[in-house]
């Protein structure tokens, strides 16, 4: 008898305990639906859009530094690059390469002489598999639906590890605030703040506008952007027709940007 | 027993009473020196400014009580949402559209930051960092 007493005091005990966990469950599980809402929101009207981004760079349009310039101006212009005398504050999205920097694997010493001279625009190379993307630690860059290496720099904690991880020298830390190194601010872009990373974005803001990159609108035909896993593309018909190069292809990272020499 | 009834009888005696007292009062009028230094001169809640743009669009992407508590939350949502899936446009619930940019939009009607933000947010004391980057007068020239 003193033992089922027991018995019931014990049930009832638990009983009422899970019935007072119910509540906190309750409020666990609302606040996971919160972070799981998403909102009411679709991509722009007439946005570009493909399975994988990439471009085909052609050198034999590009023979001078000088044909490289405007490209390289235009988006550092629009993206709100600063300009620092300091070259160890250098912040580049895209620039220009030497070839035995580009290319190190593929250079000799008895490299066709053409192209030993020869300036390569040289950018974020929007990788396949990206070590930049898995070097984040906080998911600050990480790989869109369309294959574009983006940043998110409110995520950015200015570890610097995708900086070690990039093989191409395609990011640039803001060691100093940069609004007063940016001489004419695009004021439909953001800047940047002291402390984060930055790189080449393909443009993701205008493709979303439906406009091409601003390098390839600025290069007289010699960039050719697209979707390389869209066999139609002038991307991919540009790579059936001629011989190509990327850059650094024995890591594995599987770059987007081709260079016909 | 004597004793006892001696140490019964005596009278409890504060130490240095005087000095103990005014320390004491000292120390509770100078630690409530913000309450009764500021009595009566609380700063009013401020009232943000709205632009004649933003008066003639009547409301904005939701009502407004909702706009001023949940405006924070907005914000992060349209961050997220433009920044890592590109979706930059957002539907409200009467179906209408709007870009999702913080500069270009929001500040496009609200083009007033320091009467419109800056105000409650001083008030508030809060310090939000859109500005470190986000251009905060687009039609500045």
């Amino acid at each position: 008898m003193e033992n089922s007493r027991r018995t019931f005091l014990k049930i009832a005990g638990i009983s009422a305990l899970g019935l007072s966990a119910k509540p906190v469950l309750d409020a666990f599980a609302l606040d996971i639906d919160m972070l799981n809402k998403k909102i009411n929101a679709a991509p722009k009207n007439g946005a570009l859009t493909a399975k994988r981004w990439g471009m085909v760079i052609d050198t034999r349009k590009l023979e001078t530094e000088e044909a490289l310039k405007p490209m390289i101006e235009v988006c550092h212009k629009i993206h709100n690059v600063p300009v620092h005398e300091n070259k160890r504050h250098e912040i580049k999205w895209i620039w220009e390469e030497g070839f035995k920097h580009a290319f190190p694997d593929l250079e000799h010493e008895y490299v066709n002489e053409r192209v030993e001279h020869l300036p390569f625009l040289v950018l974020c190379n929007h990788c396949k598999d990206a070590p930049c993307v898995r070097a984040c630690p906080t998911k600050a860059t990480f790989k869109q639906a369309d294959g574009i290496v983006a940043m998110d720099f409110h995520r950015c904690i200015g570890c610097r590890f995708c900086m070690a991880a990039c093989p191409y020298g395609s990011r640039s830390f803001n060691f100093r605030d940069p609004r007063p190194f940016i001489a004419e601010i695009n004021k439909k872009y953001p800047t940047r703040m002291r402390g984060v990373v930055e790189k080449c974005n393909f443009c993701s803001e205008r493709l979303d506008e439906g406009l091409q990159p601003a390098c390839v609108e600025a290069s007289n035909g010699a960039l050719v952007f697209g979707d390389l896993e869209n066999p139609e593309s002038e991307v991919r018909q540009l790579l059936k027709t001629n011989y190509t190069i990327r850059r650094k292809v024995a890591l594995g990272t599987g770059p987007s940007v081709y260079y016909i020499v | 027993m004597s004793q006892n009834n001696h140490h019964d009888k005596e009278e409890k005696k504060m130490y240095n009473k005087g000095e103990v007292i005014t320390g004491l009062v000292l120390f509770a009028v100078i630690f409530a020196f913000p309450f009764w230094y500021n009595m009566g001169k609380a700063a009013p809640v401020p009232e943000p400014v709205l632009t004649e743009q933003a008066k003639a669009a009547k409301e904005c992407i939701k009502p407004k009580a909702l706009m001023k508590t949940d405006h924070m939350q907005i914000l992060n949502d349209w961050r997220n949402s433009v920044a890592r899936d590109r979706n930059r446009i957002y539907v409200n619930s009467s179906n209408k559209e709007f870009d999702m940019s913080l500069s270009n939009n929001c500040l496009d009607c609200h083009s007033n930051k320091a009467e419109f933000c800056d105000k409650c947010h001083t008030y508030a004391s809060v310090s939000p960092y859109c500005w470190d980057c986000h251009i905060d007068k687009p039609k500045e020239k």
